[in-house]
């Protein structure tokens, strides 16, 4: 089949991508300023492709991200800073904490539409963050203290799981009956499909990498903050997937790749940093309307000039 | 028992706010029989169909589908008791392929977990080919296999409206809703569209319950009809009682008689 033809080479280049960075990271060229690039480039995308999966895939305006963003940060900080357990298993907890905040989000509130889920959701994140706001087991407004511990590889590997699952998930039954409910919630529901359920499963699985890419987060930065889950950073989250093209794993994760070179290399000029990063958004909006992929992936591409390269020698 | 009907609507009707919409709806259908539902615009046929399918709950009355209630179950639900339906306005998965369209409505009868799927465990392997060996069977019989990669949207009036039935057959229902299917159809797209009703009918083995504008349709493939004005039955029969029931002719055409109907 198809799908795992496209299996290998992915698996392949993925541990290529890998081992060339390790390799640089190991031998000095890569120094900490451009590892900690790819480190946050790649919380990026997994956040970005973990939304895309509810917002892309299923059609739920969810600008709650950073919530769940959040829950996996302060889990995961808790687990390794008070209960000294390893980080391997901080992530997973993190993961965990954060689908069920997913879910206790998710049941009650993916009965709304459109705006209005979208601002249910955006309370929710709030609530979240004046919860830890609050909690002086946590440090409160002054934050919690977190060692370093995120490296190149655990963001690797977690970038990976997060794709491969995803890419897996929506190319299945599932992930149709998800995209059916995007494209026409009342035929999906008339054609058999538990709409309620695939809304809530997508939410779920997004809030769960949501929780990953916190705990990577959290022991990146060495100390977290309330303040670093408001609404804004749903919003990042939220520009990377439209600029990518709703709907387009690929578009998500090049958006998210370019966007983060363009504020990182803005980091110099701090006083023009946001102009010009809204000028690079509303430049791309204008002249992709659909995102920078519509709803195509790469993959689409390769097939695309693949026929046309078939066409050209049929012609001769 | 075996001549219990297949589907039987006791006095059922929805009330929207102070708009009876439909009341004191009855109708009962037989194994393999094939209905009309017929009446002026604004009638209420669509109306039942939303309730005889879940989309509404009735406020009154009792929906029976092979001897059990049904109504007020949300209608997947319904669709999974073996009642599937069109859409008047076509509602198909734009930004799906043909054939995903029809994978869609089969989803209901593959097994293959989410965790199969996320791992690609061999049940999912298998899973997702029956379900492009039957979806590839539907689309054969509606003659739309040459179309299966192209997406929805981009095909052409008349065959979007062939895969609605087609996705509505891959839910393997027992009775087949139509909500007007050959709305916007020419002549011989209608003709074609009939002859393939009556087809699946017998292939599948299936109740039919259409509703349609077009008289000279109905009448010729009907077995029995029933009329729905504002919201009541008018009367029910075979095509012939129903051409010849005064008060089916005056809801139709009488209002160019009686000027104060109008």
């Amino acid at each position: 089949m198809k799908k795992s033809k496209q299996f290998w080479p992915f698996i392949g280049s993925a541990i290529a991508a890998y081992a060339v960075i390790q390799l640089l990271i190991s031998m000095g060229i890569l120094d900490d300023f451009y590892s900690n690039i790819l480190i946050f480039m790649s919380i990026n995308i997994i956040l970005a492709v973990s939304l895309h999966l509810i917002i892309g895939i299923t059609g739920q305006f969810s600008l709650g991200h950073a919530g769940f963003l959040a829950v996996g940060a302060y889990i995961s900080a808790i687990v390794t800073m008070k209960l000294d357990l390893p980080f391997p298993v901080a992530i997973l907890l993190a993961g965990i904490m954060a689908t069920l905040a997913g879910l206790v989000v998710g049941i009650p509130s993916l009965r709304l539409r459109g705006d209005y889920l979208a601002i249910a959701t955006l309370g929710f994140a709030e609530i979240i963050r004046i919860i830890f706001l609050n909690i002086d087991y946590v440090g409160g407004a002054a934050g919690m203290q977190v060692t370093h511990m995120t490296t190149w590889t655990y963001a690797f590997v977690c970038l990976f799981v997060t794709i491969l699952v995803i890419v897996n998930f929506t190319n299945s039954r599932h992930g149709r009956a998800c995209i059916s409910v995007r494209e026409n919630e009342i035929a999906a529901d008339a054609m058999g499909i538990n709409t309620t359920y695939y809304k809530v499963m997508a939410f779920a699985i997004g809030a769960f990498f949501a929780g990953v890419a916190g705990a990577l987060y959290a022991h990146n930065f060495y100390i977290i903050q309330p303040q670093n889950f408001g609404f804004l950073k749903s919003i990042d989250i939220l520009v990377y997937v439209v600029l990518g093209g709703l709907g387009s794993l690929s578009g998500a994760v090049v958006a998210t790749v370019l966007l983060t070179i363009v504020s990182t290399f803005l980091q110099d000029y701090p006083e023009t940093r946001m102009i010009i990063y809204s000028l690079v958004l509303i430049i791309v909006m204008l002249y992709r309307p659909k995102g920078l992929m519509g709803t195509m992936e790469i993959t689409d591409y390769f097939k695309l000039w693949r026929s046309w390269k078939g066409d050209k020698q049929h012609g001769k | 028992m075996v001549n219990d009907p297949l589907l039987q609507v006791k006095g059922v009707g929805i009330q929207f706010g102070g708009l009876k919409a439909v009341s004191n709806f009855n109708l009962k259908i037989n194994q393999g029989e094939l209905i009309g539902l017929i009446g002026p615009n604004g009638a209420g046929k669509t109306t039942s169909f939303n309730l005889l399918t879940g989309v509404y709950a009735p406020t009154e009355g009792e929906i029976l589908f092979d001897g059990k209630r049904i109504n007020g179950l949300p209608p997947f639900k319904v669709t999974q008791r073996g009642i599937s339906r069109t859409f008047q306005n076509i509602r198909l998965f734009n930004e799906l392929s043909v054939i995903d369209n029809v994978k869609v409505a089969y989803h209901s009868l593959a097994k293959h977990s989410v965790l199969s799927s996320i791992l690609r465990l061999p049940s999912h392997f298998s899973g997702e080919k029956e379900m492009e060996k039957k979806a590839m069977e539907f689309l054969k019989i509606f003659e739309l296999d040459k179309y299966k990669d192209e997406d929805a949207k981009n095909l052409p009036y008349g065959k979007q409206r062939r895969l609605e039935i087609a996705r509505a057959l891959a839910a393997a229902p027992r009775l087949l809703l139509l909500d007007e299917p050959a709305a916007g159809m020419n002549p011989q797209e209608t003709k074609d569209l009939m002859e393939l009703i009556a087809f699946v009918r017998k292939e599948f083995n299936l109740s039919i319950l259409l509703i349609e504008h077009d008289m000279n349709l109905v009448m010729g493939i009907c077995e029995r009809i029933y009329v729905l004005d504002h919201g009541v039955l008018l009367a029910e029969g075979t095509p012939e009682e129903i051409r010849n029931n005064p008060k089916v002719i005056e809801a139709y055409l009488g209002e160019e008689v009686h000027d104060e109907h109008a």
